[in-house]
């Protein structure tokens, strides 16, 4: 790896009782990287999204985040770091209209305090002005315009799934982690996604790392994949070299994946 | 500028109405407008906590409890000292009142906000239901305390505290409160506060520490039920712990409820309405309680998300409605 190193997963292990849902897990994602993490269900792959965004706290082992370790941190004060997240069952500020939404995750960069905002000082609107107007770029980028002053309860499943992406990229993050950005999403969905996920990372600088279902999403945009399979990592490397490692085509046989990847290899 | 020159108007306009209105109302009238104030300012408070925030409280009485004889005790022990000194720098009587009974009022909410911060840190970790009864039991130890502290009367309740809290007092610190309300929930902390309601580990992951805000919503609802207190307590003259119970607290919760949780205008109107609503149905006598449960039985059927539900009234939406009512 040419880049620098942007987050390093250093032997990761975590507990639930007996159960090891993550065993042993070294990764390491350099700065500029659009890198898949797949495996079946029940892989552990959300578990990596909890431990690295500060949910959990790994039973064993070292998370480090530009050099700086982040485990045991608390989940705002990671995403203060940048790193922020998309989640697989989707969780909008429902109440919210779809601005406000994007707004808040924008908080962590507001410099108006209480009194500032109670008695509408100049810092306070300057802040507002600021925020609104990253939102509505948010919202142009992901295609939201239209449903800026709709409730984010209100919206077709597909434009929540595209408002997360947007409220996560309101944090300004290094490090966006999608869980499973095209769950649910029809074929031509998933594949305007991809092309908006890849143009979201070019735009906004920033590195992605992508939990992803669908294998057509993860092999057309990722130049690299590890698998989780029961917590362990079994393979890691380009598309082409997942497809026929005989471990990750094992650890999916009997779900309708290998078909899958066999067609398109 | 304008800001003092709208400041100003306000403070006119409340010194106006302290003036005239005890000619056109007859005092039961002033009375009951004096207790929608007070209900109004303990709704929006705890609109704060259980509205914006999401956090249960059923201890509100208590927060109250506290800033009513906290500021009591202040005006009754060194109210007098303080009128004598302030008198002494030249202010004439009704200013020395006024900033002795500021001074009482601020005392009594800074209490409350304290008891609210020491109740609120502890419970950050529980919600919903769990949170509802930390929050009971320490409304429930607050009266119990003031029952059995000697020195603030005990059970037979604490007489002759002066009657300072006027029209314009009430009226300001409503002004207050929903003013600290309003801009709140129009700003990135009110987001934030709406976001931990809405999703707590969203709002967590995203980058709002969700433990400081749910404590500032502690603290700042406590402080303005602390106030409502302290007016109560120098409008009524007279505090007895049984003014503080359990009921009181589920009270100001229909307030919040009724009035559409989360709404700052909802709050207001609720607080009124069911401050007026029971003194309206006197002449029902006996069926009085049996009328006003009813009504909020069948609202609460009929309108589940509360009169206004999470909207708010405001001139903009009036007009606008008003404008394209008139345009089809």
């Amino acid at each position: 790896m040419t880049q620098d190193l942007l987050l390093e997963l250093d032997h990761v292990t975590m507990r639930f009782g007996g159960l090891k849902a993550v065993a042993d897990l070294s990764l390491q994602v350099g700065r500029g990287e659009l890198v898949g993490l797949i495996g079946p269900n029940g892989a552990g792959k959300t578990t990596v999204f909890n431990l690295i965004t500060g949910v959990y706290a790994p039973t064993v082992g070292r998370i480090l985040f530009q050099g700086r370790a982040i485990h045991g941190l608390k989940p705002h004060v990671i995403a203060h770091r940048g790193i922020t997240r998309t989640f697989q069952n989707i969780r909008l500020f429902g109440s919210r209209c779809c601005r406000d939404n994007v707004c808040i995750a924008a908080h962590q960069h507001a410099t108006a305090g209480l009194l500032d905002a109670v008695l509408r000082t100049s810092r306070f609107a300057r802040d507002e002005r600021d925020m609104m107007r990253q939102a509505d770029e948010l919202l142009e980028v992901m295609g939201l315009t239209a449903w800026a002053d709709v409730r984010a309860a209100d919206l077709p499943y597909g434009q929540q799934r595209r408002l997360e992406i947007a409220r996560a990229l309101a944090g300004r993050p290094e490090l966006l982690l999608l869980d499973e950005p095209a769950a649910g999403l029809n074929p031509q969905e998933s594949d305007h996604l991809m092309a908006l996920i890849n143009d979201i990372q070019h735009r906004f600088r920033v590195t992605v790392l992508l939990i992803e279902h669908d294998m057509r999403v993860v092999m057309g945009i990722c130049r690299r994949i590890a698998v989780l399979d029961y917590g362990i990592k079994i393979a890691e490397g380009t598309p082409q070299q997942i497809r026929t490692d005989p471990k990750v085509i094992e650890a999916y046989l009997g779900e309708e994946v290998p078909a899958d990847l066999g067609a398109d290899a | 500028m304008m800001r003092l020159v709208r400041a100003v108007l306000v403070v006119g306009v409340l010194l106006a109405l302290n003036r005239l209105l005890p000619s056109f109302l007859n005092p039961y009238y002033m009375r009951v407008l004096m207790l929608c104030g007070i209900s109004v300012i303990l709704a929006v408070s705890l609109n704060l906590i259980n509205g914006f925030t999401g956090q249960f409280s059923i201890g509100h009485a208590g927060f109250m409890a506290v800033g009513a004889y906290v500021s009591a005790v202040f005006s009754l022990h060194l109210g007098a000292g303080w009128m004598r000194s302030l008198a002494a720098l030249g202010l004439p009587e009704s200013m020395a009142q006024g900033a002795t009974l500021l001074a009482a009022l601020l005392i009594g909410g800074a209490a409350a906000a304290v008891a609210g911060y020491l109740v609120g840190l502890p419970s950050l970790r529980l919600r919903g239901d769990y949170l509802a009864i930390v929050t009971l039991g320490f409304g429930e130890i607050i009266r119990v305390l003031i029952t059995n502290i000697d020195a603030v009367g005990a059970a037979r309740g604490l007489p002759g505290i002066p009657g300072w809290a006027n029209f314009f007092w009430v009226g300001l610190w409503v002004v207050v409160v929903v003013l600290v309300s309003m801009r709140l929930a129009r700003s990135t902390h009110g987001r934030a506060l709406f976001a931990i309601r809405d999703d707590e580990v969203a709002a967590e992951a995203l980058g709002v520490d969700t433990t400081s805000y749910k404590v500032l919503a502690f603290v700042l609802g406590s402080f303005f039920a602390g106030i409502a207190g302290g007016l109560f307590a120098h409008y009524n003259a007279y505090l007895h712990p049984n003014s503080f119970t359990f009921l009181k607290s589920i009270e100001v919760i229909a307030m919040v409820v009724l009035g559409g949780t989360g709404s700052v205008t909802g709050a207001i109107l609720a607080a009124i309405v069911l401050t007026i609503l029971p003194e309206a149905l006197r002449s029902a006598q006996e069926l009085r309680m049996v009328i006003y449960s009813l009504m909020l039985i069948v609202l609460m059927i009929t309108r589940p998300q509360g009169l206004l539900g999470s909207r708010e009234l405001s001139w903009p939406r009036f007009l606008r409605r008003r404008a394209a009512a008139e345009g089809s």
